[in-house]
């Protein structure tokens, strides 16, 4: 299943509450102001690395760079991808869900 | 594969409608289709035909209208969403009386059920809001 979430973690707690349901089928991908939540060294970036010893991890690359933020902001291991890669996660993942 | 995409946030306040756009155009440009956009909640504003952003921005309604002509898109307003914000097409003016209508080319209004058969008709139903 994949998951989308757009909100910043600092703002909102919709990747925490992904976070806490998620499996090892889930992905996740990070898009508009949920890319913050990709950032290394915040109060938030622990969660997210124990969540990937489970579950794959996806930022949008056109949302991050809007915000003046690049790959080397980010904790490893987190791919980032365009909105085809977006489309082709749509695709693999037969059931999305869309935290708002 | 049959896309059907839900917006359900108003143009140019949120990055929703952007989004819903940008994954609609890549997935087009993948080859898939998009078998409807229904725009829900304040979602409505994005077909209106009256709005004239500044020439070096996006003019959002119009981009929808477009890529809808382009590429056989249903563009569905909520009607309910639609009449609390003054959205009106050439019949939901005569119905309601009203002077004039606002709806962009490509857009249509009509009910929920058209969310619903967007679910049930294409392989994937993606949200984009706040």
């Amino acid at each position: 299943m994949l998951h989308t979430v757009n909100k910043s973690p600092f703002e909102k707690n919709s990747l925490e509450t992904c976070l806490r349901l998620i499996d090892e089928s889930s992905s996740i991908l990070l898009i508009e102001d949920g890319v913050y939540g990709a950032l290394k060294n915040t109060s938030v970036s622990d969660s997210v690395i124990n969540a990937q010893k489970t579950t794959k991890i996806y930022v949008l690359g056109p949302d991050l760079k809007a915000r003046g933020l690049d790959k080397s902001s980010l904790i490893s291991n987190i791919e980032v991808i365009d909105y085809k890669g977006f489309v082709n996660l749509t695709i693999e993942n037969e059931k999305i869900q869309n935290w708002l | 594969m049959l896309f059907g995409i839900l917006v359900n946030e108003g143009p140019y306040q949120h990055q929703a409608s952007d989004s819903a756009y940008l994954f609609a155009k890549a997935a087009i440009e993948e080859g898939h289709k998009i078998f409807r956009v229904f725009f829900y909640h304040d979602g409505v504003n994005n077909g209106t035909r009256l709005a004239t952003p500044p020439q070096d921005d996006r003019h959002i309604p119009n981009r929808w209208s477009e890529l809808a002509a382009e590429h056989e898109i249903d563009l569905v307003l909520c009607v309910a969403a639609a009449q609390r914000r003054g959205m009106v097409d050439p019949d939901e003016m005569k119905r309601n009386k009203k002077d004039a209508d606002n709806i962009a080319e490509k857009f249509r209004i009509s009910g929920l059920g058209q969310l619903i058969e967007a679910g049930v008709q294409t392989e994937r139903l993606i949200t984009f809001g706040d």
